[in-house]
């Protein structure tokens, strides 16, 4: 899986699954600040990773994961 | 008050339903398949609420959760209580809730299948607790007063009515969100229908539940939830809001008996100390609304009680689960509502399907068809497995 082909699928689980705002999904974008995800969004984010990529995050993965980008950039290097 | 249920998803529903008697019970053919003796239930759509809640918020919802946020919103709407006035005030909620089977069984069958207990994701434990439904609307209204569950099997919501009453009485809060709630799919009564208690009679859903009726052979589960906005006398005057009834007697009882089977002292005894409670006599009773769920025992037991304590030319009486199936946790909550929408618009709704009393409802003054008559004071029983019982009299303001 490409890195276009990731970011397609995390975006479209963010809006239609945790209904983020489209206009606030930009790589820079802060996972907590801006796209309002709180501690709980974020065991959904692992359900949502491992039904969407087949692998499985754990809570330290998420250490200095702050922007869209760094989220991209993990799922990258789990799945490859 | 507001109401979510199998014969209305509003009180105008639910009452055009009452003065019809018309029934919400369906034959739901996919419990045949799963091995039910009995196909019967009323029957609920789950709401969308995707436009008024949150993603988090909906998250944590089981179904007992989405039909209560229903039923209180319209309560709340009913009442003239807005956030801004929950959020000022110190507001409770108590809610009757004895079960989140459906929650509990789909979550562990996710871990079951990926061996991992993170992927069934963050809502599972806040949708499994009996508690869900008052963690929830707490949380979604931001209510700082009393907040708990009351379990209490068929008397669930009953009791959370009458135990919000005597908060309020002793000056404990000035307003409580009271209710109770139902799940109403076949996993959450799976087990009942084992004990073999559910009506059988094929293919005629409207007909199945009769309760006093002498060829009654069970009753019918069935479910949604139920809200009343209960608030001091004081605190209503002040607000200017519609007070539309008072309640006037909480009884309860423990039947210190069998688990399932119900007897007549401890019914008899609930009913009393809720007359003596309101300082009524007997006679100024005009209506019962009666636990009968249909069963062969429940029924006969509960119609000897009823005239044990009011005797000869007692006041009317029918069982709305006629007409709903039997709500279990919500129906202490939700059959004062039917009871309240009764007197508030002046009939008497008919326990339909009773074309043959048995022995002792003969001896009741049972209505077997709508009847229009002045409401002043109800009496509204509701008894639960291990013997639980609760009586709640209201009357109407002068």
């Amino acid at each position: 899986m490409n890195k276009e082909e990731i970011v397609e699928k995390v975006n479209f689980f963010l809006v239609d699954e945790f209904e983020v705002e489209e206009d606030d999904m930009s790589p820079d974008a802060n996972l907590k600040e801006t796209l309002e995800l709180d501690s709980l969004d974020f065991v959904d984010l692992v359900v949502a990773v491992e039904s969407n990529f087949g692998t499985k995050l754990i809570g330290e993965d998420f250490n200095g994961v702050e922007t869209l980008q760094d989220f991209y950039d993990l799922i990258e290097r789990k799945i490859s | 008050m507001g109401i979510y249920s199998c014969i209305g998803k509003n009180k105008q529903e639910v009452k055009e339903s009452l003065y019809n008697g018309s029934s919400g019970i369906i034959y739901d053919e996919k419990r045949k398949d799963f091995g039910f003796r009995s196909c019967f239930t009323g029957h609920v759509e789950e709401p969308n609420l995707k436009k008024e809640l949150t993603r988090r918020q909906r998250t944590s919802m089981g179904e007992e959760a989405m039909y209560s946020y229903v039923s209180t919103v319209e309560a709340l709407d009913q009442a003239g209580v807005d956030q801004a006035y929950l959020e000022a005030n110190e507001v409770g909620i108590l809610f009757g809730n004895d079960s989140t089977a459906k929650s509990v069984i789909d979550s562990i069958d996710v871990i079951r299948d990926k061996k991992d207990t993170t992927l069934v994701g963050s809502g599972a434990i806040f949708k499994a607790m009996n508690s869900t439904v008052t963690m929830n609307l707490s949380t979604i209204f931001k209510l700082t007063g009393v907040n708990f569950t009351i379990s209490a099997a068929c008397a669930s919501g009953s009791h959370a009515i009458g135990v919000g009453y005597q908060m309020i009485k002793s000056g404990m809060q000035e307003m409580i969100i009271c209710g109770g709630a139902q799940e109403i799919n076949m996993l959450a009564v799976a087990s009942f229908d084992g004990l073999g208690v559910f009506a059988t009679e094929k293919n005629n859903a409207a007909k199945a539940s009769k309760p006093f009726d002498k060829d009654r052979n069970g009753l019918i589960p069935s479910g949604g939830a139920a809200t009343l906005i209960l608030e001091s006398y004081e605190s209503a005057i002040k607000r200017g809001a519609t007070i539309l009834g008072e309640i006037v007697g909480y009884g309860f009882s423990s039947n210190g008996d069998h688990i399932s089977t119900p007897n007549v002292e401890g019914p008899s005894r609930a009913m009393r100390k809720a007359l003596d409670q309101s300082g009524l006599n007997t006679s100024v009773v005009d209506y019962v609304n009666a636990h009968a769920t249909s069963t062969p025992v429940g029924d006969a037991n509960e119609a000897k009680a009823i005239f044990e304590v009011f005797g000869e030319n007692g006041p009317y009486v029918s069982s709305t689960k006629s007409m709903t199936g039997h709500e279990c946790w919500m129906a202490g909550a939700s059959e004062v509502i039917y009871s309240m929408l009764m007197m508030e618009h002046g009939f008497i709704a008919p326990n339909i399907n009773l074309e043959h009393p048995d022995e002792d409802s003969a001896k009741l003054n049972l209505v077997k068809k709508t009847l229009d008559k002045k409401i002043d004071v109800f009496l509204s029983n509701s008894f639960g497995f291990g013997g639980t019982n609760s009586a709640l009299i209201i009357k109407k303001l002068p």
